[in-house]
């Protein structure tokens, strides 16, 4: 990894308060897990960055290593990585993953 | 590239020896699967360290050999 990765990885990840990186677009999600992360997001209605690891082979081997978690997507709230797609799910369904947005004062979506 | 359910299993199994693994071939192809690990020892532990233990587990598989590992953990 780079450090030049690296440190952008970690100027995205300081500089919104909830980052997912993923395999493509919200719109044109390029893997199951992916979408599944983006429709949580969407159903939790909180507004939300995210990075497509595919348009950069440094940032989508450097987040591996940065979060010493080995696959994507990965979501970061507050600065603080919180888990891949499957983490994500069971906090949904269990509704932490919505209070854990409420505690950080996160904004809610526009839409 | 695919890999056995049965090597997903022993992987496991190997790193976490009273592990309870159920595993589901979601697509039928032997490369999407679905993994609920059931363990005492993860008590205690966050989810992010669960996953940890089983990723460390499988060795680098996941996200490379193993694409599609849907992974749940669980207390007995």
């Amino acid at each position: 990894m780079t450090d030049e990765a690296t440190a952008r990885i970690d100027a995205a990840v300081k500089g919104s308060d909830v980052l997912l990186f993923m395999k493509g677009t919200p719109l044109f999600p390029q893997c199951g897990f992916s979408s599944r992360a983006i429709a949580i997001l969407e159903r939790l209605g909180v507004e939300y960055q995210t990075v497509d690891v595919l348009q950069d082979q440094g940032v989508r081997q450097g987040i591996k290593a940065y979060s010493d978690w080995p696959t994507i997507p990965q979501l970061y709230v507050k600065g603080e990585f919180v888990g891949g797609s499957d983490i994500m799910m069971e906090m949904y369904e269990s509704g932490e993953l919505g209070q854990l947005m409420q505690e950080q004062g996160v904004a809610a979506s526009a839409g | 590239m695919a890999m056995a359910a049965d090597d997903i299993v022993a992987l496991i199994r190997a790193a976490i020896p009273d592990a309870h693994v159920e595993i589901t071939d979601l697509a039928g192809d032997g490369d999407h699967y679905a993994a609920r690990v059931v363990s005492e020892s993860f008590r205690g532990t966050s989810r992010i360290a669960q996953h940890r233990r089983v990723t460390q587990a499988l060795g680098g598989r996941m996200g490379g050999e193993l694409h599609a590992l849907q992974l749940t953990t669980a207390l007995p």
